[in-house]
């Protein structure tokens, strides 16, 4: 894409911004509001030598980028509401088997079939316990079209450096919604790719992980023997099915996120010096916070925004930070409420909207009036 | 200055695509910032459809309208539904042979256009937005004439150029017209 100014969707700074980070395969099955992000790959894939596949389901579509991970391609998929839902299963297989892949969330109005066309934070800690088992992901959520697109080169950038899933989490508004966005030159940003084994076939274990408990990944068919294995698995990647393997190789699936979360977490903090109480918000629905915030300033309340951007590993130390009042202004019905309230010290207050419109700013500032001290 | 303005009418009016063109001739032509919302029924046609956008010198936070500050309507039940998202004293564009104002319009600036009926003379009455986007410029001059006709130009296939020049250059003429009538 030529460098300067576009209007686009989230959903189409979605795409754009995965092909920029270097993705060059997508597998996917449409759905309201995420169907633009394949009806985009769809066009753009081909024209720069990647290939595209309109799969007969969600399920199929992560089978399928997860596979095709292991040619040592950048691979995508993006799904919404029930899809994500399908998709849960090989997410956890994608955590166990180490395989860097990107899917895209475009949240909507749930459970089940709810609110297609309209915004949903339902999914916030499904990303993180979505499937079965104790794991680690990445998850990250912007709040505008430009962010949505300079994002996806840092989920991209996680997914490879620490062999892991990233769910990308954006929201109906976000998806749909239109803004003028900046494309800089290619080579303006750096993009990390996975590691490469360093020893020839037949002595590269595929699952000896280095000193940052990250292993090098071979790609499929240059000679190295791989065994991707669901089942708790030793270095080689053959099952082993023992207490033992399953405390080694869990604990460092964990702790391979855990030990590098200060360099993955990005948090927006808005007027947040000296404030008394702070609000907590997320992707869009952190929009509005930023108006409210400037008219409560006004109004001498003393307050500010924090936007986690890195939802998970859960950015606690910024919440530890500040001795205020909190409002977790999110559209469910509690969720990263029970985060913040974990790391808080003060009151904790939840600000909940149960789906299909953002908060105003109004909403906000009334919330923020009761802490006029 | 934040400005709010929302689109309604049915579906197949192209009252998404009108709001569309307006926050990019705003964003990208006129070079401010400008955010751009849709919503939809399930029907592709003759169901409810409406389009907001909110224009500004500045980074644009809650991105849909509040209390707009221009409502277009293109149907009946537009008028019904939108009426009260207008803020008073705000500017209110009709398609004047299918929306019948009542009581509650003269709390409002209103402006009144046949588009409907001149996109039909023009040949085709699927360009009654553009002819409506041409009134909306003249009469607001929110969006400069040449931002917005750069604008529908890069969003229209070529070979409906020009009727849609013929659309956008009556609605614009009819616009000043009635300016300098009520001036």
């Amino acid at each position: 894409m030529k460098p300067g100014y576009y209007f686009w969707s989230g959903d189409i700074a979605a795409a754009e911004g995965a092909i920029f980070a270097g993705c060059r395969f997508y597998a996917g099955y449409p759905i309201t509001p995420s169907s633009e992000i394949a009806e985009r790959m769809a066009l753009r894939l081909p024209q720069v030598g990647g290939k595209f596949i309109e799969m007969e389901d969600e399920i199929g579509s992560i089978a399928a980028i997860i596979g095709a991970s292991w040619t040592g391609e950048k691979v995508m998929t993006a799904t919404s509401g029930p899809g994500i839902s399908l998709m849960n299963e090989n997410i956890g297989l994608a955590a166990m088997t180490e395989v860097p892949i990107v899917i895209v969330n475009a949240m909507r109005g749930a459970p089940s079939t709810g609110l297609p066309t309209l915004v949903g934070q339902g999914d916030l800690m499904q990303a993180k316990w979505g499937s079965h088992g104790s794991y680690e992901i990445i998850s990250l959520y912007p709040d505008s079209v430009q962010e949505t697109f300079d994002l996806m080169v840092d989920a991209f950038n996680y997914a490879e450096k620490y062999r892991v899933p990233v769910l990308f989490l954006i929201d109906g508004m976000l998806a749909h919604m239109y803004e003028k966005i900046y494309v800089p030159p290619e080579d303006a940003v750096e993009r990390i790719e996975r590691k490469r084994p360093t020893k020839p076939p037949g002595e590269q274990l595929i699952y000896e992980p280095d000193e940052d408990l990250i292993p090098p990944m071979p790609r499929i068919g240059e000679g190295y023997k791989i065994h991707a294995s669901g089942l708790t698995h030793n270095e080689k990647g053959y099952p082993e099915l023992t207490p033992q393997a399953q405390e080694r190789l869990i604990r460092r699936l964990n702790d391979k996120i855990r030990k590098h979360a200060e360099e993955i977490w990005k948090v927006e903090e808005y007027r947040t010096d000296n404030a008394d109480v702070i609000v907590v918000a997320m992707g869009s629905n952190a929009r509005a916070v930023r108006t409210a915030v400037d008219e409560a300033r006004k109004e001498g309340i003393k307050a500010g925004l924090l936007r986690p951007i890195t939802i998970w590993p859960f950015p606690y130390k910024y919440i530890e930070k500040y001795a205020v009042d909190y409002i977790v202004a999110e559209i469910n019905y509690g969720q990263i409420y029970h985060k913040v309230k974990e790391y808080a010290s003060g009151n904790v207050e939840l600000l909940p909207k149960m789906g299909g419109e953002l908060h105003t700013p109004q909403e906000i500032l009334h919330a923020l009036r009761r802490y006029k001290k | 200055m934040r400005i709010e303005i929302k689109f309604g009418g049915l579906g197949g009016q192209g009252i998404i695509t009108a709001g569309y063109i307006t926050a990019k001739a705003a964003a990208i032509y006129d070079g401010k910032e400008s955010a751009f919302t849709q919503d939809y029924s399930a029907e592709a046609r003759g169901g409810a459809s409406t389009s907001e956008v909110v224009i500004s010198d500045e980074k644009i936070n809650y991105p849909q309208v509040l209390h707009a500050d221009y409502l277009i309507v293109m149907s009946q039940s537009a008028y019904n539904d939108y009426l009260y998202k207008l803020k008073k004293g705000g500017v209110l564009i009709i398609e004047e042979d299918l929306v019948k104002p009542d009581e509650r319009a003269k709390d409002f600036k209103v402006y009144g256009i046949p588009a409907t009926r001149f996109a039909e003379e023009i040949g085709n009455p699927i360009v009654a937005n553009i002819v409506m986007l041409g009134f909306f410029t003249a009469v607001t001059g929110v969006v400069s004439k040449e931002a917005m006709w750069k604008s529908i130009e890069e969003r229209i296939p070529k070979r409906f150029l020009e009727m849609n020049q013929k659309a956008f250059l009556k609605g614009y003429d009819y616009g000043q017209k009635i300016l300098q009538e009520s001036s």
